[in-house]
């Protein structure tokens, strides 16, 4: 389609852009200062006034993944000379490592939760879409009305009949509780999104793969699911992004097994003072999946996102 | 390729009835049309031939086998769909090649096949192109090329002109007419046009409000509406309807409109009341001396022939004469019948009335 519209100016072409610049700076400088303070030891991290060049160390990524102990002169002769790298970084600060931190099984269940939500709720999602979509399904109107009606309170709100629900159904600290329920949250999301995608798929093409041999399923996941890619793919990123930062039922319904990383990354702070590091670069590392989640799928992202704002 | 049969077919749509009990066959190896206007259940029709809509109760063979309540998949039909739906994210061979992977076919012969059919469609070198920047012919005979590539029992088309432009339509008429000629395949082609029901059908098929008009070859239709909507839809300009009140007894061979008797087939069934005279726009001719008068109101200029609108005492008529003829809008001129076509009509039930004109037509039909 081709339209004309009046070319703006040069001048406000320019404050356009330094607006978009600004904003990006807004949006991106506490980003790039928990990424930097990552890199920073233990003094720099609080210095003030605040450094911006720094000499960089994986201080915080040491101190993240261990469990280290302040050693006296006796242990550290004791201990021998460091045998890694990482080893000599905990010797610099007066330390001898432990042990291994809590932080990579907090990572991984956090992984495990968040996939496996989004991957639910893209299952359960896409074919209850297609359903309200495509079928005379009774109390259609009532029932999409029911599942956006689920939405219209935050979740938080139940937490107490959810956390005694849990406690009875021993779903507690369990990585199945915490898929069930992040999915519950995001399936009406899930469903109204998908089913505005799949509403705009004309259902001859469906039809056409019916007269052309194919069972209604066959149909259903050669010809529709790949033209529902791109609005499975930003529901997708939608429902992981919730489920990946959710912190309140995190906190509420887990502590050991299944704990995911947003509660688990304050309690660094504790360990042994004030360890900014050692927390910047925990959230650090806590937003690479997301980032590389979302950038592979980028490009089904943004025509998600504008989906439905231009008439074809 | 077969014989599709359609026994006291009925679909309903909750309380909505699209389709009433309609029954037909089309023979093996016709170009059948299914006419009428937008919403007369054409479409419902041959959605249930094809298994896309289930009937609610009668019906339906395809070569002799009941079919009414199987999937499209196991039917072995073709569809040729308004919009063309070929898959977006194939290229024009995948498309084509689609049906056949259904079956299993292996990969030669599939590639052999597809190569085939787009000699015959003209479509060789656009075999690899994505569907989404094709034009609308090309797209149009993609469509065609996924529906013969496997050699199905019949093809139904839902409109498959409608999305192209004038241009592109006459050539694209033709081409499917030839393609059908060549394959001899049952067409069943679904229209509102009935220009193109005329000029490309064996036979003709006209539904309005979900019931069958009439059934049978173009010209028997056009010549012989079984009902005034079929006179009505058909031909253009349409078939002229005078009112009037009056009688004809069975074997009478003439009625009185306005007081002039007007010659009409010899009646088989007697009539009283009101009823309507219908008379093609070619069957009328001025005539000076004729006692029927009527008054020019226009006339339109068609290159060999031109359409006069008269005002009669019995409503408004046309005209169609050849274009060297003088006529002058405002005056008043006779006019004469040819009573070898008239057909008269029961004006209550829309139904025409059987004379010994039309009933060989209207029995069968």
């Amino acid at each position: 389609m081709s339209y004309s519209i009046t070319e703006p100016g040069k001048g406000i072409k320019w404050v356009a852009g330094i607006l978009v610049v600004c904003y990006a700076l807004i949006t991106i400088a506490p980003l790039l200062w928990i990424i930097a303070t990552g890199f920073k030891s233990g003094p720099d991290s609080i210095a003030y006034p605040p450094k911006v060049v720094f000499e960089p160390t994986l201080e915080g990524y040491v101190n993240l993944f261990t469990d280290r102990t302040r050693a006296t002169s006796d242990m550290l002769e004791a201990a021998g000379p460091p045998e890694t790298w990482y080893e000599q970084i905990a010797r610099d600060q007066g330390t001898v490592i432990t042990g291994a931190s809590r932080y990579g099984e907090r990572f991984l269940n956090s992984i495990i939760i968040g996939f496996g939500s989004t991957a639910l709720c893209m299952i359960l999602g896409t074919a209850a879409a297609y359903a309200f979509s495509r079928f005379r399904v009774p109390l259609k109107d009532d029932l999409l009305f029911f599942i956006l009606s689920t939405r219209m309170m935050p979740p938080i709100a139940v937490a107490i009949p959810i956390f005694l629900m849990f406690r009875n159904l021993g779903l507690n600290d369990t990585h199945l509780g915490m898929i069930l329920l992040y999915t519950a949250v995001n399936l009406s999301l899930s469903v109204w999104l998908l089913k505005g995608f799949i509403d705009e798929i004309p259902v001859e093409y469906e039809e056409a793969a019916l007269i052309d041999g194919y069972t209604r399923f066959q149909a259903f996941y050669k010809v529709v699911l790949p033209q529902a890619a791109t609005g499975i793919a930003s529901t997708a990123i939608f429902c992981l992004i919730f489920a990946w930062n959710e912190y309140a039922f995190a906190v509420l319904l887990t502590s050991g097994t299944a704990q995911t990383a947003p509660p688990f990354i304050p309690t660094i702070i504790g360990t042994s003072g004030k360890d900014w590091p050692a927390v910047a670069a925990g959230a650090t590392i806590f937003l690479v999946p997301v980032m590389i989640f979302t950038i592979l799928l980028r490009k089904h992202l943004l025509r998600g996102i504008t989906f439905g704002a231009v008439r074809k | 390729m077969a014989q599709i049969r359609i026994e006291n077919v009925r679909k309903d749509f909750g309380s909505f009835n699209a389709v009433k009990s309609s029954t037909f066959t089309i023979e093996d190896g016709e170009f059948f049309m299914l006419l009428g206007p937008s919403g007369c259940g054409k479409t419902t029709t041959l959605r249930m031939m094809a298994g896309l809509e289930l009937p609610t109760s009668g019906r339906i063979f395809i070569d002799g086998e009941e079919v009414g309540q199987k999937p499209a998949s196991q039917r072995d039909i073709a569809f040729v769909f308004q919009m063309f739906a070929l898959y977006p994210h194939m290229n024009v061979r995948g498309n084509i090649s689609y049906p056949l992977k259904s079956q299993g076919m292996p990969r030669a012969k599939i590639k052999a096949k597809v190569e085939e059919v787009a000699e015959i469609l003209g479509v060789t070198d656009i075999l690899d192109r994505p569907v989404g920047g094709l034009s609308g012919g090309d797209r149009q005979r993609v469509a065609l090329g996924r529906a013969i590539v496997r050699d199905p029992k019949a093809f139904l088309m839902d409109e498959p002109l409608g999305a192209l432009d004038a241009e592109f339509r006459e050539r694209m008429s033709e081409e499917l007419r030839a393609l059908h000629d060549r394959m001899k395949a049952t067409t069943v082609y679904v229209t509102h046009d009935q220009l193109e029901a005329m000029q490309m059908g064996d036979k003709i098929v006209v539904m309005n409000h979900g019931v069958v008009e009439q059934f049978g070859v173009p010209q028997d239709i056009y010549d012989w509406p079984a009902t005034r909507f079929v006179a009505q839809f058909i031909g253009s300009p349409p078939m002229n309807f005078l009112d009037f009140e009056g009688v004809i007894g069975a074997g009478g061979d003439e009625v009185r409109l306005n007081d002039v008797e007007v010659k009409v087939p010899p009646s088989i069934e007697g009539a009283k009341g009101k009823l309507t005279l219908g008379v093609r726009p070619e069957h009328v001719t001025l005539d000076d001396d004729a006692p029927y008068r009527g008054r020019v109101m226009a006339t339109e200029y068609l290159g060999t022939t031109q359409i006069v609108t008269l005002d009669t005492a019995n409503g408004p008529l046309k005209a169609r004469v050849a274009s060297a003829a003088r006529v002058d809008v405002g005056t008043t001129t006779g006019l004469r019948f040819d009573a070898r076509t008239i057909t008269l009509f029961d004006q209550q039930e829309g139904r025409a009335l059987r004379s010994q004109a039309n009933a060989g037509v209207l029995d069968h039909g």
